[in-house]
């Protein structure tokens, strides 16, 4: 390190590596009941964090959840943007994932083909 | 690259490792692994989180849950419930004593609640082994805005108007010592950071090199900066390992970084940091006792003047701060004097660190602003007394401080009120007790050890704490004389005018203080030969009372037959027997024998 310039730089790269324990951003939240797990969760988890390494998203938060009672539409996933509605998908296989992330979370257009469910931002 | 969902930190202070946590961590390894989880969640060893009567701590984020006494049986259902299924593992999460309320999440625990983080901010947040989560958090950026931004005036400057005063006991404004050590001409100075935590059960200094080393060798290197010193000691005792080991990675790391060495941030300015291990003698925290530590020689202290800001290690002037000293400056220079004179009162700045230990319910360490009442801490974030018993004293300021009594619950804690109500800040261990604390049991032990660790180079100190020592023992033996009382506080006056240093100077503090506050019970053990609290063995006597059936049980358990009494008859103890074993009374099956 030669100067307050690289310290910055430094600073910033690895600020995101922290980020978790500071701040939330957008969450995605994934139904981990046994009824989702059965349904293939983890393999829909296993392609979020994949998605999310690939475009760098750090500052995007995945939860779990438990059971909510649509166990038919399982793999359920949620997308919550700060301030904004929370957007449940039902049947999300793997493969969807991307379109998820691209579309909602990135840019903000809900994948609408997809939604079982909405819970308004009070 | 995976993304990393989760973060598991692992309290990793010596308070949770002697309770289990090096095991709960490898266990979370092992759980990670076989839950193939090991790629997505982050396993992280912190710094002491100051809750250490919990531990050993885990904290999962993002979420921020917080885990108690976790222990290794529990990591395989945290690992499952909560970072595979995310259901949180209620059993494990804190309860407030008072309501039984469970609580899930870190900042909403009655502990912290009324805690002001400063110097703590990144203990138990951060890995202190790894520089780059410092970094991350803003970690060295004063050093970097003192170097290249501000004169050595505008750093000594910022420092005296931010009001910082000496956290290891004095209360001497830093930024007053930093202007001498500055003022004096030399080719050579030092900085030496005072890590030799003596009094018993103060922890504080410990656990900031433990969970945030990092900021005590930027603090110091600020320091070097201001008063024109290009090198540092950590005088640490070597009781300590888990700190040396950290101070070594941290000084390692921070010059590989570039952060120490020579010409940092292309300023020209060269600082390098030696750590020194101290053989865990009390009197080296004494300023020239340490430094003639460093210099080989018996840790003794010499008559000041001249100070070490003129003459200190090998004669150059030296600038000795203690441990939260320098973890106060990084702050300082980053967000300014004005902000950090907010917190606290007119006269003392900022926070301070205390260890809470004692009859308390929530053992630890706590970071409040100077100011706060002393009920506030041990009520409001120290939970209250153990066991529903009722407060008796409270312990400030170590084996150099004083006991203060309820009538002294809402002082406000600060530098000067602690001094004019007999007891010191000193380095902030509180010792609290309850009604079964005899007071001048209490004396008898913080002498005790003073005595032990009296370096013997002074009359007063040497032959003087020895013979207040001797009037006290005989008192809670039940053999004090009319007299003893005037007699201690002759000799305590005496000693503390003419000691050499501060332990000899300070050493008659807790004898002085509790004559003050609880005369009445040093007059009952001379006059009535009884101890009010029931705590002084040799004088207590145990009373067979109405309620003896007549078992014969006591009579068999006494060791020295000392009780009789037929069978279906009241029992009696002849007192001039008893050895004051206490067997009678742990076995008697209706309870019908006390002490008194």
């Amino acid at each position: 390190m030669k100067s307050l310039a690289d310290l910055h730089a430094l600073r910033d790269k690895l600020k995101s590596d922290l980020k978790l324990r500071k701040e939330s951003g957008t969450k995605i939240i994934i139904g981990m009941g046994t009824c989702g797990i059965a349904a293939g969760a983890r393999e829909v988890m296993a392609a979020v964090l994949d998605e999310l390494a690939r475009r760098h998203l750090t500052d995007v938060q995945v939860q779990q959840t438990g059971c909510i009672g649509m166990c038919d539409k399982e793999v359920l996933l949620d997308v919550l943007r700060p301030g904004e509605a929370r957007i449940t998908y039902g049947n999300v296989k793997p493969e969807d994932v991307s379109k998820i992330i691209a579309n909602h979370v990135v840019n903000g257009n809900i994948v609408e083909e997809m939604v079982v469910g909405k819970i308004e931002n009070k | 690259m995976q993304h990393i969902r989760a973060h598991v930190l692992v309290c990793g202070g010596t308070a949770c490792k002697s309770s289990g946590s090096q095991k709960v961590r490898d266990a979370f390894a092992r759980y990670l692994e076989e839950y193939k989880l090991q790629d997505e969640v982050m396993l992280v060893e912190t710094g002491c989180h100051g809750f250490c009567e919990h531990g050993p701590l885990v904290i999962v984020y993002p979420e921020g849950t917080f885990y108690c006494r976790v222990t290794a049986d529990d990591v395989k259902e945290i690992v499952e419930q909560h970072l595979y299924k995310g259901r949180i593992v209620e059993r494990l999460l804190y309860r407030e004593p008072l309501t039984q309320e469970q609580v899930p999440n870190y900042d909403e625990i009655g502990f912290y609640k009324k805690q002001h983080r400063i110097v703590l901010a990144n203990c138990g947040e951060i890995d202190p082994e790894n520089v780059g989560e410092y970094i991350a958090v803003g970690g060295y950026e004063a050093l970097g805005k003192a170097l290249t931004q501000m004169s050595p005036e505008q750093v000594v400057e910022e420092v005296k108007k931010s009001g910082l005063r000496g956290r290891g006991g004095g209360g001497f404004p830093t930024g007053l010592k930093w202007q001498f050590a500055k003022a004096s001409v030399s080719d050579k100075k030092y900085v030496i950071c005072n890590a030799d935590e003596g009094d018993p059960g103060a922890f504080m200094d410990r656990s900031v090199l433990e969970g945030d080393p990092h900021r005590v060798l930027e603090g110091m290197a600020i320091c070097g900066y201001a008063i024109g010193a290009d090198e540092g000691y950590i005088y640490v005792r070597a009781e300590y390992p888990l700190a040396i080991k950290r101070l070594r990675v941290a000084i390692a790391q921070a010059e590989e970084a570039g952060l120490l060495g020579r010409n940092i941030f292309g300023s020209g300015f060269d600082f390098t940091i030696h750590i020194k291990e101290g053989a865990g003698a009390f009197v080296c925290g004494e300023e020239t006792a340490l430094m003639a530590s460093i210099e080989g020689k018996r840790g003794m202290p010499r008559p000041r003047p001249p100070f070490p800001a003129v003459s200190g290690l090998w004669g150059k002037p030296t600038n000795i701060n203690n441990v939260e000293t320098f973890a106060n400056v990084a702050q300082i220079i980053n967000n300014g004097a004005e902000w950090y004179s907010r917190f606290g009162t007119e006269k003392s700045k900022g926070t301070k660190v205390f260890a809470l230990t004692g009859k308390i319910n929530n053992t630890g360490l706590a970071e409040v602003p100077m100011g706060i009442t002393m009920r506030e801490i041990i009520y409001d974030i120290g939970g209250g007394i153990t066991n529903g018993k009722k407060f008796k004293a409270v312990q400030i300021g170590g084996p150099s401080g004083g006991c203060l009594p309820e009538s002294m619950l809402d002082l406000p804690v600060d530098y000067d009120s602690l001094i004019a109500a007999g007891a010191m800040m000193g380095s902030g261990g509180l010792v609290v007790m309850d009604e079964d604390t005899c007071m001048v049991d209490v004396a008898k032990f913080f002498l005790t050890f003073t005595q032990s660790e009296s370096c013997g180079k002074c009359t007063p100190c040497r032959e003087g704490t020895k013979r207040m020592l001797e009037i006290l023992t005989r008192i809670t033996e039940g053999e004090g004389r009319e007299g003893d009382i005037e007699l201690l506080e002759s000799l305590a006056e005496n000693i503390k005018a003419t000691a050499l240093c501060g332990l000899g100077q300070s050493a008659p503090n807790p004898v002085l203080s509790t004559l003050r506050y609880f005369r009445h019970e040093y007059e009952e053990h001379i006059k009535n030969k009884r101890c009010p609290a029931g705590a002084c063995e040799k004088m207590l006597s145990y009373i067979i009372g109405d309620d003896c059936k007549g078992c014969t049980k006591c009579a068999r358990n006494c060791p020295v037959q000392a009780i009789s009494g037929a069978v279906k008859q009241k029992h009696v103890i002849d007192q001039s027997k008893c050895i004051k074993c206490g067997a009678c009374m742990a076995g008697c099956p209706f309870k019908a024998i006390t002490k008194g």
